[in-house]
């Protein structure tokens, strides 16, 4: 441990005033950083966060209703839907498989589930993607030193416009008396 | 910031005000009523606290916070640390009765200890926080803070973007309607568990203390509330139970430790603890398992493939105050 504070100690040396200013990348690194993440297999996350009664698809997305590749303005269904991701250069069908509308497809080609709709956000954001394996970026809940579950990227990030919504604020702390703040 | 908080930029150490009462107390030193026979529990254990505080010259806290009654300690009681393991569980026997009674359910006080492997660390991610203050209200309703009149043991600061870290002109009572407000960003601080605490060097009792797993803890029944931590702590993580806590039976939490989350008594201190009664079972703090934009992370700075030491690997760190040599376990990272 003597060695690690020691590191740390390093490594936070001179931050915290200017919080601009860059670290150099720590030499005791032990983790091999570029390794792809292991098998995904084991990721638990909770069910994907559809809107009630959309899922499955193929509900509506039967023989009878074919898939139409031509980008346009829906009239039919799913009016609410605003794309607001990297738009210009995008289409549904880039995402949702047009055969199979129960899934989403990568650039390959192969099928992924709504339950590993990040393996498809990872085509992209690779970056964010590897931290969110570490548990870096996003959420994990349950042990720290045990199982956990991973939050979707869809938990929090609208597929169709990702960024990230404001929230309203908790209440701020009562001001102590005689305080003027 | 508050005013009794305010000592931010106090260089660590007890000459602050809130110690400086050495002069005054003198006369009442006699006044002292020194027993050495057994009398009522009660009385007793007003005495020690009212004792011990002007031994440690710090009067003032005894006139306003005052001693309370605490029904489980008894004057010989030693310090948690000293107690052997019979003392220990008909202490804590004492205890999980007397809350069980007093909240109406089956209130549970454990004594876990650190786990030999394990070195707690916290990282924040400050190009994610909102300020959205969800991590406040968790921790207040898992660690039974009171309710009225309010205590936070997390405090969001808002500053400028344009200005950066600024304590001096942080606010931690904005509020509107969605955040994050143009222009700003948000740096929440609470317990920043040193590796070289002021705060526990300045204890004149030895009622707070380093466990070996990091965390920085008090024994609430050995603490006097003279609140020289509280002035020694640069982060103005401490904080003071002026009145007695409010505390509803039906939002107390009954998993409790006795080191963190028991309930608390009027005249003593404060503050966050990694959420011990958590962690030490191997579960994340709550404050973690409520942020919205999962900007909180936590783990075992001893396991090379914790998130924790991923962080320290792989993002641009910083640690609050470093200058002052506290050497904080809690870092602020960039997630970018
Ligand atoms: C960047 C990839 C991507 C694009 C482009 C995309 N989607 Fe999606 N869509 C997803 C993902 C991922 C989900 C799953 C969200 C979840 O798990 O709840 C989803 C969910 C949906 C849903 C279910 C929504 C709900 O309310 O629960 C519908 C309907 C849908 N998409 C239709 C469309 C349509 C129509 C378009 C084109 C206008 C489109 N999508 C474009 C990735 C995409
Ligand atoms: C209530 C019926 C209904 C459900 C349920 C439904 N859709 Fe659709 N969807 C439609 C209709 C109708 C259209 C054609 C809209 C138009 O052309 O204006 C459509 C169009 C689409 C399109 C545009 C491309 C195309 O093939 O026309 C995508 C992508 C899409 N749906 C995805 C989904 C996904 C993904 C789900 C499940 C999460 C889903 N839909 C569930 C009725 C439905
Ligand atoms: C085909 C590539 C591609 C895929 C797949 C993709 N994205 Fe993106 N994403 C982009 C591009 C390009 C941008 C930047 C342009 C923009 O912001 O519109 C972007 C922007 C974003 C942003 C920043 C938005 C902002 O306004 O700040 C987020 C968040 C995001 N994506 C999340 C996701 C998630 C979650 C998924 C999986 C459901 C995903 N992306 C899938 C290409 C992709
Ligand atoms: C716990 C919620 C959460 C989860 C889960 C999450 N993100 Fe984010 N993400 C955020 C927040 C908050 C931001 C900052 C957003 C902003 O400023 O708009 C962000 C930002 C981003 C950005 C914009 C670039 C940046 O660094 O600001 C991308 C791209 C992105 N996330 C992709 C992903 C992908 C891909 C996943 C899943 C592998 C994911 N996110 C999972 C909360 C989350």
């Amino acid at each position: 441990m003597r060695t690690l504070s020691a590191l740390v100690l390093t490594l936070a040396g001179s931050l915290a005033a200017a919080c601009g200013s860059h670290t150099q990348a720590p030499r005791w690194s032990s983790i091999d950083s570029g390794a792809a993440p292991a098998s995904t297999q084991d990721i638990e996350v909770p069910p994907p966060p559809f809107s009630e009664g959309v899922f499955p698809c193929t509900d509506c997305h039967d023989p009878e209703l074919p898939f139409n590749p031509k980008p346009r303005k829906l009239q039919m269904a799913h009016q609410d839907i605003v794309l607001q991701h990297d738009a210009e250069h995008r289409w549904c069908l880039d995402c949702h498989s047009a055969t199979e509308r129960d899934k989403l497809h990568l650039a390959s080609g192969e099928l992924v589930d709504f339950t590993e709709s990040y393996k498809l956000c990872g085509q992209c954001h690779g970056d964010k993607y590897r931290d969110w394996r570490a548990g870096v970026h996003g959420r994990r809940s349950g042990m720290w030193d045990g199982h956990k579950s991973y939050l979707l990227c869809v938990n929090c990030h609208n597929a169709h416009s990702p960024a990230f919504k404001p929230l309203q604020p908790k209440p701020p702390p009562p001001r102590p008396h005689g305080g003027d703040q | 910031m508050s005013q009794h908080e305010s000592n931010a930029h106090s260089s660590p150490g007890c000459g602050a005000h809130a110690c400086n009462c050495a002069g005054e107390s003198e006369a009442e030193l006699l006044e002292v009523p020194l027993t050495d026979g057994p009398i009522d529990p009660e009385i007793e254990a007003a005495t020690r606290r009212e004792f011990l505080c002007i031994v440690a010259g710090c009067a003032a806290a005894l006139t306003v916070g005052g001693c309370s009654e605490i029904t489980h300690t008894n004057f010989f009681q030693k310090r948690f640390r000293e107690l052997g393991p019979e003392e220990r569980a008909s202490v804590i026997a004492g205890l999980e009765k007397e809350y069980s009674e007093r909240f109406g359910k089956a209130v549970t006080v454990s004594t876990q200890p650190a786990r030999e492997d394990v070195q707690f660390g916290y990282a924040l991610d400050i190009s994610r926080c909102i300020g959205c203050r969800r991590c406040v209200y968790a921790c207040v309703k898992e660690n039974n803070q009171s309710r009225d009149p309010q205590v936070h043991w997390i405090r969001v600061l808002e500053m400028d973007k344009e200005a950066g870290i600024d304590f001096e002109h942080a606010n931690a009572y904005y509020d509107a309607e969605t955040v994050p407000r143009p222009g700003h960003f948000y740096l929440p601080t609470a317990c920043q568990q040193c590796d070289n605490p002021s705060c526990v060097k300045s204890c004149p009792v030895g009622a707070t203390w380093k466990e070996p797993d990091g965390i920085v803890v008090i024994d609430y029944d050995w603490c006097i509330g003279c609140r020289c931590c509280m002035s020694a702590c640069p982060y103005g993580a401490r904080h003071f139970n002026w009145t007695d806590p409010s505390l509803p039976s039906e939002e107390m939490n009954p998993e409790t430790h006795y080191l963190g989350n028991r309930p608390r008594m009027k005249g003593v201190v404060e503050k966050c603890t990694f959420c011990v009664q958590r962690t030490r079972q191997g579960r994340y703090p709550a404050c973690v398992e409520v942020c919205p934009v999962g900007a909180r992370k936590f783990g075992n700075l001893s396991d090379p493939n914790s998130e924790i030491r991923y962080i320290l690997e792989h993002k641009r760190v910083f640690v609050l105050k470093n200058e002052l040599n506290t050497r904080p376990r809690f870092f602020y990272f960039y997630g970018l």
